[in-house]
């Protein structure tokens, strides 16, 4: 049985017909979109069609998307989301890189205190601190600016971790060659650790851009001037459009906030789901 | 009433040192006892005494005391860890130290600093920093935005709890020995071995008394206190009702995906999307759907079904079940992904064996699939959970803003309530180091429990 494929293996696991399978997982797919596509319906119609419950595409969808698009400046948010989604992530790809190289790469005094140090910051989500931060970040007087939305999110545990242990399981020998070789440390990161991490490398990128498009609370916070407000936060100001709740507007915004996430996750599955396994892996 | 609990430390540390070393010694005895006091009066002291004041109540007394325990419980802990070390025994981090290889490179002591740099600069600045900055916050009565403050040491905590210090001693105290209790039994009707089934009796014993006993020591309100019984329980509903139905849902529906069929690869993603949505847009959409008067479903329960749905806004269940819905729908797709990625594991010669033996669909899910899927169950079990803390702010200002009358507002709603809207910095962070010891206590027993209870497959 072990040459088998997986494949042919899991025919005995679960024996039966396939249609039900197929019926029943189209019928799940149904249910869990069926929020998004209401959204959507409801994004092209006026009020007045959205309360009469018209059941086919309504005749607003320009006038919503100029309501969202133009006049509240939807795209200024969606410019700024994109900015800080791809600061941090970047960033936080860069600094746990250095991090994970300097952790299985060298041996040096103090390095338990040190992993330990970032260890512990995995049970120190930033929210029971956000008052102190918002304090914090206030007294440095970064209040409406891209430094606050960025910087304290720069440094991430898990990413370090996650190197760190993709690294720890490549061959020795690729050091010792590079070593031969005379390449210094970044040299080597460059050259060798990062062309065979791409894999974890777009896994880290999916799980912090969706993170950092999705933030909603800090923004809301630390973000007072409208035309630098990012996606999430700029969301709640939309649920007042000419003085009175516009759903078509709003679930236009809604739906449009939702596509650079959503692309970014379906276009990277593959390197996410692999790169997952990397992680997975003990 | 500070010397007294002195004088306690003194006397506990040896005992500790008794029950866990196996070769104790007469100066480790000493090392402990002056380990204990060092550790019990650290934060006292820290505190400037205040909490032993004059005019303090009882109740500050026995949060002052729960601290100097917790302090007293950190040294032994990390004097024992010491002691163990000299005895060359393997320690919990040792596992942790193993995985890392030594280093290749030999160049100055700077260069792994320099690389490290930029993150310790990052996790001291904004982590480290801001944590230290809300526990001292949490003893002062300040205003945002304000220079001034007042100390008022343990004030901010009382207020949350109940007056009489004898009964917020006696139900920690009573719900331990419940949880003992219960260990005991399980023990003695199962004597061979460490049953699973054990393991899951005494883990809801001690979860229900701990969940009775916090919301017993949590105040009502009256008389000057801060109802914060509520808002704890509402934290607890909708948490559990996150994690429940998520997880439930998910294991559901990737059990029914993981199967090898045309086209599974679109339907898993077809499933799996809502984990790109965010948690305030999840709230947005069951907003527009739950709706009174324009929502979709209150339009079909009414004309399909003639029944009137009342307002979910104004009534508690609804509000939160609301709630708990958009929030699982949200995060089902994150728990569907990693059970898909746990199915892969599940033993094909196990299903094999049974299918031999005639095992039905059943008996195949609960005695094969479950139990090899239980590290990673446990695995989003916390993660959920944290989500259902955290994440859960968006949906919720969205969908209700904690109405109606608070009953959806969760103890991070109530945080920013309070902080930020009110402008009571002192009070919002005491609530914050509650969040954060609850966050602490979560990752502790996840750390004890995978362990003790969760199976790798075999065995």
């Amino acid at each position: 049985m072990k040459g088998l494929a997986p494949g042919v293996r899991q025919k005995t696991f679960f024996r039966g017909r396939r249609w039900p399978y197929h019926i029943g997982l189209t019928i799940t797919a149904l249910i869990i979109a069926f929020p998004l596509l209401y959204a959507m319906l409801v994004a092209t119609q006026t009020n007045a069609e959205t309360y009469a419950f018209q059941f086919t595409p309504g005749s607003a969808l320009a006038k919503n998307f100029e309501a969202v698009w133009v006049k509240r400046d939807f795209a200024g948010a969606m410019w700024n989301s994109l900015q800080q989604a791809i600061l941090v992530t970047t960033g936080k790809t860069v600094l746990s890189l250095l991090a994970g190289l300097a952790f299985v790469y060298f041996k040096f005094r103090g390095k338990w205190i040190v992993f330990g140090l970032v260890l512990i910051t995995l049970m120190m989500p930033t929210e029971v601190m956000i008052l102190a931060m918002f304090r914090l970040v206030g007294g440095f007087g970064w209040q409406d600016t891209m430094a606050a939305l960025v910087v304290p999110f720069l440094a991430s545990a898990t990413g370090a971790f996650l190197f760190r242990q993709h690294f720890a399981n490549m061959p020795t020998e690729l050091l010792e060659a590079s070593q031969i070789d005379g390449a210094s440390p970044v040299q080597f990161l460059l050259k060798v650790l990062i062309p065979l991490s791409w894999n974890v490398i777009a896994a880290l990128f999916v799980i912090q851009f969706v993170y950092t498009w999705n933030m909603f609370l800090w923004p809301s916070l630390i973000i007072r001037d409208e035309s630098k407000q990012v996606v999430q936060a700029a969301l709640q100001t939309l649920t007042n459009i000419d003085g009175s709740l516009n759903f078509g507007p709003l679930m236009l915004a809604a739906v449009l906030a939702s596509i650079p996430p959503g692309l970014v996750f379906i276009l990277m599955q593959k390197p996410f789901m692999s790169g997952f396994a990397v992680g997975q892996d003990k | 009433m500070l010397i007294a609990g002195l004088i306690v430390a003194a006397f506990l540390g040896p005992l500790f040192v008794w029950r866990k070393s196996d070769s104790p010694s007469v100066a480790r005895y000493g090392i402990a006892s002056a380990a204990a006091v060092v550790g019990a009066a650290v934060t006292p002291i820290g505190m400037g005494q205040c909490a032993f004041a004059e005019e303090t109540s009882g109740v500050d007394h026995v949060l002052a005391w729960a601290l100097m325990a917790g302090g007293a419980w950190l040294a032994l802990i990390i004097t024992q860890s010491v002691f163990d070390k000299l005895d060359g025994k393997k320690t919990g981090g040792g596992g942790v130290a193993g995985e890392i290889r030594t280093g290749g490179y030999r160049m100055g002591w700077w260069v792994p600093w320099l690389l490290l740099s930029p993150t310790l600069i990052i996790l001291a600045v904004f982590l480290y920093t801001p944590a230290i900055q809300t526990f001292t916050l949490s003893s002062k009565l300040t205003r945002l935005g304000a220079p001034r403050s007042k100390d008022v040491c343990f004030g901010n905590f009382s207020e949350l709890l109940i007056t009489d210090p004898v009964r917020l001693v006696a139900y920690p105290l009573l719900a331990i020995g419940f949880i003992y209790a219960a260990r005991l039994w399980v023990t003695r009707s199962t004597p061979d071995t460490w049953s699973r089934r054990g393991a899951d009796i005494t883990s809801v014993v001690a979860m229900l008394s701990a969940f009775v006993a916090f919301y017993a020591m949590f105040s009502a309100g009256g008389g000057g206190q801060v109802a914060y019984r509520p808002v704890y329980l509402n934290t607890v509903i909708i948490s559990v009702g996150i994690v429940v139905f998520g997880m439930v849902g998910g294991l559901a529906i990737a059990y029914l995906a993981f199967r090898q069929i045309k086209g599974g690869g679109v339907y898993r993603t077809l499933l799996i999307w809502p984990y790109a949505i965010s948690p305030a847009v999840a709230g947005l959409l069951f907003f527009m759907i739950f709706d009174p008067n324009a929502g979709i479903f209150t339009y079909t329960m009414e004309s399909w079904f003639g029944i009137d749905v009342p307002n979910y806004r104004e009534s508690a269940i609804l509000a939160q079940m609301a709630i708990i819905l958009a929030s699982s729908w949200k995060i089902i797709g994150y728990n569907i992904l990693f059970y898909l990625a746990g199915l892969q594991t599940v033993s094909i010669d196990q299903v094999e064996a049974s299918l031999i033996d005639g095992a039905s669909a059943r008996q195949r899910f609960t005695k094969i699939v479950l139990p090899a899927l239980s590290p990673i169950t446990f695995f989003l079990l916390v993660t959920n959970l944290t989500y259902a803390f955290f994440e859960v702010y968006g949906t919720i200002d969205f969908m209700t803003k904690g109405a109606p009358a608070g009953k959806t507002s969760v103890a991070i709603y109530e945080i920013i309530r309070v902080g930020v809207n009110n402008g009571d910095l002192g009070r919002g962070a005491a609530q914050s180091v509650l969040l954060f010891l609850a966050v602490i206590g979560v990752t502790l027993w996840q750390f004890r429990t995978s362990g003790e209870r969760v199976s790798y497959g075999g065995s």
